[in-house]
């Protein structure tokens, strides 16, 4: 950025009443240093108060026994999280969560990319398509369970009906332990559709389409072109996807709160759901702090690995 | 792209086969997007001896609204939504002021430490919320602001992801502008409000529709700090609808198409300037 702004006119003062290490241009630094404190206060305060100070107090409340009001009590150290390796529950829900981005992230991904590919053809009146594709970035958690709820329903619901028409069993979708999860990865897909199809999209124009003109001239078609022009192209955009699919995951709560309330037999307790409930119904809080911490150091190890390790296979041009 | 040249090597008869194939395609898939909303919208509009038809009804066979008063009579849906459109519109307008002043220093002000202020604003993007939130709802019981707009708003005053986009807007605007405005005496937070942020308007209703329809549709937070009828936001109303067993299906519905009805509204009327302004903050980073 370019500063061309001297050290006007302040620099011209009587030197009297100036401290002798104070020069004109350590003032000036000085008077920019608190113009722009002043003006990041607001949000730095703010974030200090809600993220950066509650942050160490779930460390610090992971290494505390609580009373059932959340206050700290006795000093833990590590027990809690020995506790929690020695309980089933919470590798149950490590599990389940891990089962969860595998069932969602890929066909969040592959999907988004098929209705992008659509949406991105020239045709006439495809900013509608585009807007349709779109649109479940308006839908929240709570409305999208209680609609697939209804398409869920053994009796009443659409999905059965339709199974029936094409001559399959009737599916127990959320009362049934093995299809509970998937049922709610489905929810999910849905749900995830309008923002990666969205960021997919302008992933796709901003492709520089002389390359597809020289493609076209060198005698690359429809999935040549896709193979090695768009997809290479479009991987920054897909990697940023699939870090914050990937998260978004790990975080489920809202559809499990509405759709399963963690059952049936825990299989949909995912691991946010077991914090919610261990502190919030269970008055453990220090337990439930010991698990966010492992939440937050496992989502910060994905982060990690896949920026050092999938990034080095992405395409920056 | 590709196609519209592809297409226009083709034989007349072969493009026009061509482009209804793709339009049919396109349609199926808008078909298959739409289908859990149209049957959201379709029970809705049922009586309830026809939501237990079998096949089920694929359309309304008329409009009514006799669910709709249903819902609104079984739960205060209407004092949800205004909780819901008042937390949401108190975090809208707390994010546009806090962002666009943090967005301000960091376009225009060049002041020692600016690298390590913006890695702070960084890493909240880093934090998840379930780090945070055991410790937050203590602090908010502790204040008191449970069952308040207070708990329901304060802690989402500040966005990084909104300064960062805004931030990406300001640099855009010529830095002679403000040299030159300065010069003239114009103080800083006169130049923020007269020039820049007439400016840059487009990002602005980005970020205004964005952290409308995020705290809108917010559920575990208001969840945990809400308990009181008369402040729950219309996300836990509208489940608790469910939970009643003397509710159908068709008056569950009729709330879920009310609860709906702000944010599609919004998402209609301001697509473009969303969809334009997330991927300009999300593509160019």
């Amino acid at each position: 950025m370019s500063d061309i702004s001297p050290s006007f006119p302040q620099a011209e003062r009587p030197a009297a009443a100036r401290p002798a290490w104070l020069t004109a241009a350590n003032r000036q630094e000085l008077k920019k240093l608190v113009q722009a404190a002043l003006y990041l206060s607001p949000s730095l305060i703010l974030f200090v108060a809600f993220v950066f100070v509650p942050l160490v107090r779930t460390f610090w409340l992971s290494a505390r026994f609580t009373d059932p009001l959340g206050r700290p009590a006795a000093f833990a150290g590590l027990e809690l999280y020995q506790r929690i390796f020695e309980t089933p529950d919470f590798l149950n829900s490590f599990q389940r969560s891990l089962l969860f981005v595998v069932l969602t992230v890929p066909a969040e991904l592959l999907c988004a990319l098929g209705l992008a590919l659509l949406g991105n053809l020239r045709l006439r009146r495809i900013d509608i398509y585009r807007m349709i594709f779109s649109c479940t970035i308006a839908v929240s958690g709570a409305t999208a369970s209680l609609i697939f709820a209804y398409l869920y329903h053994p009796a009443l619901g659409w999905l059965n009906y339709l199974l029936g028409v094409v001559g399959l069993p009737a599916v127990p979708w959320l009362t049934s332990p093995n299809t509970a999860l998937p049922a709610i990865a489905i929810t999910t897909i849905w749900l995830a559709l309008g923002l990666n199809t969205i960021i997919l999209l302008a992933g796709m124009q901003g492709i520089p389409e002389e390359l597809y003109e020289s493609a076209m001239i060198d005698g690359a078609r429809g999935a040549a072109q896709f193979r090695h022009i768009t997809l290479p192209l479009l991987s920054p955009t897909i990697f940023f996807l699939l870090v914050v699919d990937v998260l978004a995951a790990f975080q489920v709560f809202t559809q499990v709160q509405v759709m399963t309330k963690g059952g049936p037999m825990d299989s949909t307790n995912v691991i946010v759901f077991s914090i919610y409930r261990q502190f919030y119904f269970n008055g453990q809080y220090g337990l439930a702090a010991a698990q966010s911490v492992l939440l937050f150091l496992i989502m910060l190890v994905l982060t990690v690995f896949q920026f050092g390790v999938l990034e080095r296979r992405v395409f920056y041009e | 792209m590709s196609t519209l040249v592809k297409v226009s090597r083709r034989t007349p008869p072969a493009r026009i086969l061509r482009g209804a194939g793709l339009y049919l395609l396109l349609t199926v898939m808008a078909a298959v997007v739409l289908f859990p909303l149209w049957s959201a919208f379709t029970i809705s509009m049922l009586s309830e001896t026809e939501i237990s038809a079998y096949p089920p009804f694929l359309a309304p066979t008329h409009l009514s609204l006799a669910n709709f008063v249903h819902a609104m009579q079984q739960a205060p849906l209407l004092r949800y939504l205004l909780n819901s459109v008042v937390q949401s519109s108190l975090v809208m307008a707390g994010q546009l002021i806090t962002a666009s002043l943090a967005a301000y220093a960091f376009a225009f002000i060049d002041f020692k430490g600016r690298n390590v202020a913006f890695l702070l604003f960084l890493s909240t993007m880093m934090i998840p919320w379930e780090a945070t939130i055991i410790p937050n709802y203590l602090t908010i019981k502790s204040l008191g602001w449970t069952d308040s707009f207070l708990g329901l708003s304060v802690p989402f005053l500040a966005t990084a992801f909104g300064t960062f986009l805004l931030r990406q807007f300001f640099r855009s605007i010529p830095h002679e502008l403000h040299d030159a405005a300065t010069m003239d005496g114009c103080g800083s937070l006169r130049f923020l409000t007269t020039i820049v942020l007439p400016l840059a308007r487009p990002a602005l209703g980005t970020l205004a529709i964005y952290s409308f329809l995020q705290t809108y549709n917010q559920y575990l937070w208001p969840l945990l700090i809400t308990n009181n009828q008369s402040m729950r936001t219309v996300q836990i109303g509208i489940t608790l609808l469910q939970d009643e067993e003397r509710f159908m299906f068709n008056t569950v519905m009729a709330g879920v198409v009310i609860v709906l009805l702000p944010t599609f509204l919004l998402f209609i009327a301001g697509n473009r300037q969303l969809i334009r302004g997330l991927t300009a903050g999300a593509v160019k980073g």
